[in-house]
């Protein structure tokens, strides 16, 4: 029986569990002895004019031994915009010298001997701010009235698509409109943003610093530096989460390694969590308009998302989120007339970049919320209306109208699925009896299904590198261009090489994130790590074996074709005559037995599924309690079972938290009002039951495994699933719509308003 | 100003900064860097350790604050033989973890669960850990791991007898 | 985040303690279990030049019955108070309360008397005292005096302590099992209230009644109060909760909804207490 598929546990776990694993701001590394700390000095206002910057007093405090500012940083080539189409105007500076964009933008840089005395000195450094007016929302950066980059004439930093034709909804019954909060988050991986950087004597920089793929970020730092790729050295230690938002390198990482060099010291930076949650990149932050028409018998005939993302102060990878957004507009459904534009704005807030499903849970939720609205107005079952408009179980790729191409899909069994092990009928039996009773706590019900890419070619192509050798003493090293950082690649990655070698697990060593060791790599984001990764490390061990039976050919003079694998003994056998036989260590003991080879996937895959979410909202004060969540979530064939429901519970788990508490919030004047985590409400334990999953697996053509990505689709579809639910809660007291996060307050407000319009409308019809 | 205490049985004396926090204490001056910091506002609890048999937050504390007194941290939880401790084993068994940095926390405070009940229900499992934040796992497979440690009985909320404080 | 520097100073008797307060004056602050202060010394929204650990003064920590009180030693901890026999058997408000405030690892270092002089408008326990008609000891260079809880919270983060004087004692009355509820409402299990509910039969008859972030500082629902001594019930009374306060907004409830909240959950705090409901938990009965 292959290992393959069964629940092996991971080879990283007793360490972990014993010694702690090593996170950059652990690090021991003999070249970083006497590193010196640094700490950035940060706008404390959101749009102002930078008058002046006085760092003397902060020179003299105890352990300083520099204070670095713009002007000092005259031979670092300026920062250009992360995209070619985004205008050049756009552009952070490294400190800045004459405006600053958002609470967080930095302003200087102070070098101390020791960890605590940096905080001292950083509040002696005297900022004087000439305050502008804040730009805050997408609906007051669109006004154009106050500009963050007066050059460039708008706060439109990129555009896509055209509006809608007049006639989009012409011969729809029935059309429903609605605006959309898909509000900002914090992805805050445990492990704040941390670097550290050191110089050696022959030019080169190694730089140790958090991040999902060690060769992009190792670019990038070249690049801002200016400084030729092979100068860098970057090195990735344990990783304490990312959730898309340790993609790359982020520019103080970069700095940090200048100002090594500028200081003739090692130095190292870990941001604390205020610092995290104001400065490094947030996800979503979308305002949306969905648009839906059909008729009255549950056909849709026309949807349209129109969307404005909310870019942050500076460009990143939020500029380019809302094409994810709208490639992802029809879900599953098959609807005859999609639509879809965007826009990205530019606010004095922090950064946009990826968050778990990065674009894709935006559209999901687009489209979840426009069918439930649809359902409400000609008063059908959701589920009903999902059924009717579901894109038909497919074997050969299915084009939809925005351009995407899924790849094998069975989207209503997945909802059958879903539904008959959440009890849906007794569960609507249940709500209907609570509600005739006149329960306070009333029952809500939500249903998603979901389709999402994942795997895409996001610039850099569809392939991955790997590389395996076996070795004389039995054991195996894996180099694999992805960047685990959670997600088990040491386990599952070894399981791949032992299936088809026979070498156990625990003696297969896999390595990343060196980029001298491994130059190139695709890093791990967008779920791509298994279908590409994975399919790499297979392909390697599938020609390794093919070499060593080329080689055990000639030594046990057999031909190769009669030579057989045999995994109990890690060897190869000529079929037939079990004594005669060679194992792989031994054929490594002759002669380096190593492939370094690179797969590339045919294209991306896209997983799906189905949630059912029930929660309990107490209806006199609004809050809603998720007490059971069911998911579907097809990602085709699964290596390891148990690693991959883990990447499901925290996906849905973080979708609850979307949908119930979690919110990045600015008041007017752009201050941020949830910059630590007593304020931040990240879910937590209580908050959440234990999940109900359900299996399902629809292999993908696009590799040889059959596996599409697995990271991201739990948020994709429980967000919207638990959205509907708490919506569904209250939709007999008149509800039809609540913005996430679905607070009690919000649903208390929604309950009110709901019940004096209904009260209105009794009056004016008596 | 110095200090004392017993960190994993070993008596160590220190000198400090009056402010040094407990968390970087044992981090910086000890070296015992299992012990994370993932927030500044006591929210998070991955720099959870225990101090005289309780869980505590080692950033909410003064190094100071712990003069003479016995702390474990999750480079101590260990047997001297290496075997795992219930709550590790059960941790691994049942994929209580993914990036591992909330782990040491939450690994110490389960330890504090289950001396407070040894035999907790799913929600009060929950309930226990509400100080200790998690961003991958969802809780799902560490309120599992909970449930298996008590499996083992009294010993999963124990920390090793060698560390324990004399009566 | 680390606090700013400061000189610390450890003491093992009152005594001791008011003299280092004397001589260090206003820069100087108690600590305690540290679980009020250091966080807000963290974000350097408090600096103190000089730190007087009590934590370790012993005589500090008790719960005993004292006559036809409790008395509560002001360094007893949440996790000490929530475990006390005596306490369980003679005030069981205070002990569950205890057992609602932050998270277990809070509550092993968080102390009674540092929840009182940190003064937070949201918090549990001051909440609970107040609705139990607490007193206040003070030891301060003047010697021991005597605050009814009712006068001791004035104003947003501000008591009625005096310069150089600490907190040593917490008086509540034996309530026996007479009937009390707590009723905290939460964005999350372990958050601070949004606002909270405490409600307690006294031993004279009357109904103490008090609430968690309703205003600057921790009220009883004065107006609920009257009510039920003139023999309203309690949908009645309950429905003047917010009479007479000022509740902020802020980004979790505005006026309002905190209004409104203050009814839903004095009036269940008061159900519970007559015994006429089972108390209100976040875990769910439902459906499966």
């Amino acid at each position: 029986m292959s290992i393959l598929g069964t629940r092996v546990v991971r080879t990283e776990d007793p360490l972990f569990l014993t010694r702690g694993a090593v996170y950059t701001d652990d690090l021991t590394d003999e070249r970083l002895t006497g590193a010196l700390h640094a700490t950035f000095v940060r706008s404390t206002v959101a749009h102002a004019k930078v008058l002046s910057v006085d760092t003397e007093a902060a020179k003299q405090a105890p352990g300083v031994v520099a204070v670095y500012t713009a002007a000092d940083l005259t031979d670092l080539p300026p920062l250009a915009p992360p995209f070619p189409f985004v205008a050049a105007e756009f552009v952070r500076q490294w400190l800045c010298t004459d405006t600053v964009r958002f609470v967080g933008d930095a302003i200087a840089v102070v070098l101390t001997e020791e960890r605590y005395q940096g905080e001292d000195a950083a509040e002696q450094v005297v900022v004087d701010l000439d305050v502008l007016p804040a730009v805050v929302g997408t609906a007051n950066a669109a006004k154009d009235e106050t500009l963050l980059f007066p050059a460039a004439g708008t706060n439109v930093l990129a555009a896509f698509g055209e509006p809608a034709p007049a006639d989009f909804f012409d011969g729809c019954d029935v059309v429903v409109e609605q605006a959309v909060v898909n509000q900002r988050v914090a992805p805050v991986p445990l492990e704040t943003r941390a670097t550290s950087a050191v110089w050696g004597e022959d030019g080169r920089v190694t730089v140790w610093c958090t991040n999902q793929g060690a060769q992009q970020a190792k670019g990038q730092i070249a690049e801002w530096l200016g400084l030729d790729a092979a100068l860098v050295h970057l090195v990735t230690p344990d990783v304490g989460g990312g959730f898309g938002a340790k993609i790359g390198a982020d520019p103080e990482y970069a700095l940090i390694a200048h100002l090594a060099k500028l200081s003739g010291r090692p130095v190292r930076w870990t941001e604390s969590r205020s610092e995290n949650l104001t400065t490094m990149l947030h996800g979503r932050g979308q305002d949306q308009i969905v648009k839906i028409g059909g008729s009255r018998d549950g056909k849709v005939l026309a949807y349209s998302l129109v969307t404005d993302q909310d870019g942050g102060a500076y460009p990143r990878i939020g500029v380019v989120l809302p094409t994810l957004t709208m490639l992802m507009t029809p879900g599953t459904y098959a609807f005859p007339k999609v639509h879809a534009q965007a826009r990205v704005l530019a606010t004095n807030t922090t950064s946009i970049g990826a968050y778990r499903g990065a674009g894709r849970p935006e559209a999901t939720a687009a489209v979840e919320r426009a069918l439930d609205m649809f359902a409400a107005e000609i008063g059908m079952d959701a589920v009903e209306v999902r059924r009717i408009n579901l894109v038909p179980k497919f074997d050969e790729p299915h084009s939809t109208p925005t351009g995407a191409t899924y790849d094998s899909g069975d989207y209503v069994a997945a909802l059958d699925k879903a539904l008959e092990a959440s009890g849906y009928a007794e569960l609507r039996a249940e709500q209907k009896l609570r509600r005739e009773r006149g329960d306070i706590r009333q029952l809500g019900i939500g249903v998603s299904t979901y389709v999402e890419i994942t795997g895409a070619d996001n610039g850099a192509g569809t392939g991955e590198e790997a590389e395996l050798e076996v070795h004389a003493d039995g054991t195996a090293t894996v180099l694999t261009g992805t960047s685990p950082h959670g997600q088990g690649h040491a386990t599952t990655w070894a399981m791949l090489a032992s299936d088809q070698l026979g070498i156990p697990v625990e003696k297969i060593t896999v390595l990343h994130g060196d980029t001298d060791r491994i130059p190139k790599g695709g890093g791990t984001m967008g779920s791509r790590s298994l279908q590409q990764g994975g399919a790499a490390v297979h392909q390697a061990a599938v020609e390794l074996v093919e070499i060593a039976k080329k080689r055990a050919a000639e030594r046990l003079e057999a031909n190769p074709d009669d030579l057989v694998v045999d995994l109990g003994t890690a060897s190869l056998t000529v079929k037939g005559t079990p004594g005669v036989s060679v194992s792989f260590a031994e054929l490594a003991a002759e002669e380096a037995l190593l492939v370094q080879t690179t797969f590339t996937a045919a294209a991306a895959t896209f997983p799906f599924g189905a949630h059912v979410v029930v929660v309990e909202t107490d209806v006199e004060s609004g809050k809603a309690t998720v007490i059971r969540i069911v998911t579907v979530d097809d990602a085709g064939t699964i290596i390891n079972p148990l690693l991959a429901e883990g990447q499901r519970h925290g996906g849905i788990a973080q979708g609850v938290a979307q949908a119930l508490l979690e919110e990045v919030l600015y008041d007017s004047d752009g201050n941020p009002q949830t910059s630590t985590l007593a304020d931040y409400p990240f879910i937590s334990a209580t908050e959440l039951p234990s999940f109900e999953l359900v299996d399902m697996a629809t292999p993908t053509p696009m590799n040889p495994l059959g596996a599409k990505g697995i990271g991201e689709a739990g948020t994709i579809g429980s967000t919207p699933a638990v959205q509907s639910a708490v919506i569904d809660s209250v939709a007999h007291l008149g509800v039809r719509h609540v913005d996430m996060p679905a607070t009690s307050m919000r649903v208390w407000k929604a309950v009110q308003a709901a019940q004096s319009a209904s009260q209105t409308q009794n009056g004016s019809t008596n | 100003m110095q200090v004392s205490m017993t960190v994993n049985g070993q008596q160590r004396t220190d000198e400090v900064e009056p402010r040094m926090l407990l968390a970087h204490h044992l981090r910086d001056t000890l070296g015992l860097t299992a012990t994370n910091i993932g927030c500044d506002s006591t929210s998070c609890g991955a720099c959870t350790v225990i101090v005289d048999g309780l869980s505590v937050k080692s950033c909410t504390v003064l190094a100071l604050q712990v003069e003479g007194s016995q702390v474990t941290t999750l480079e101590g939880l260990a047997g001297e033989d290496g075997e795992l401790h219930p709550v590790q084993a059960a941790f691994q068994s049942e994929h209580g973890l993914q990036c591992g940095f909330c782990t040491s926390g939450m690994v110490m405070a389960s330890v504090g669960v289950l001396a407070a009940n040894p035999d907790p229900t799913d929600r009060e499992v929950r309930e226990g850990l509400e100080g200790n934040l998690c961003r991958c796992t969802g809780y799902h497979n560490i309120v599992r791991a909970v449930l298996k440690a008590a499996e083992a009985g009294p010993v999963a909320g124990q920390v090793p007898q060698s560390q324990e404080v004399s009566a | 985040m680390i606090p700013s520097p400061f000189e610390y100073v450890r003491v093992s008797s009152v005594d001791e303690a008011v003299a280092a307060l004397a001589e260090h004056g206003e820069d100087a602050k108690i600590l305690a279990g540290g679980h009020s202060l250091l966080p807000i010394m963290k974000l350097r929204l408090a600096v103190p030049s000089v730190l007087i650990d009590i934590s370790g003064i012993a005589e500090l920590n008790y719960v005993r019955v004292d006559g036809d009180q409790v008395a509560i030693g002001a360094g007893t901890r949440h996790h000490d108070l929530e475990n006390s026999e005596v306490a369980q058997a003679e005030v069981p408000l205070l002990p569950h309360v205890a057992s609602r405030v932050g998270d277990p690892q809070v509550r092993h270092r968080g102390t009674l008397g540092g929840t009182v002089a940190h003064c937070d408008p949201a918090s549990d326990l001051p909440t609970a005292l107040l609705a139990l008609r607490a007193d206040v000891v003070l030891v301060g260079p003047n010697g021991r005096r005597t605050v009814p809880i009712t006068e001791f919270f004035l104003g947003f983060f501000e008591t009625a302590m005096e310069e150089g004087e600490l907190i040593v004692e917490l008086r509540v009355p034996r309530t026996g099992d007479g009937g009390w509820a707590y009723e905290k409402f939460t964005r999350r299990e372990n958050d601070w209230p949004i606002v909270s509910a405490a409600a307690v039969h006294l031993p004279g008859g009357e109904v103490g009644v008090a609430m968690a972030n309703m205003g600057g500082v921790v009220l009883r629902a004065e107006a609920t109060e009257a009510a039920l001594a003139a023999g309203k019930s309690i949908e009645e009374a309950a429905a003047l909760a917010a009479e007479g306060t000022s509740p902020s907004a802020d980004m979790h409830a505005d006026a309002e909804y905190r209004s409104h909240l203050a009814r839903v959950l004095v009036r269940r705090a008061l159900t519970v207490a007559a015994g006429e409901a089972a108390p209100s938990t976040a875990e769910s009965t439902a459906a499966a």
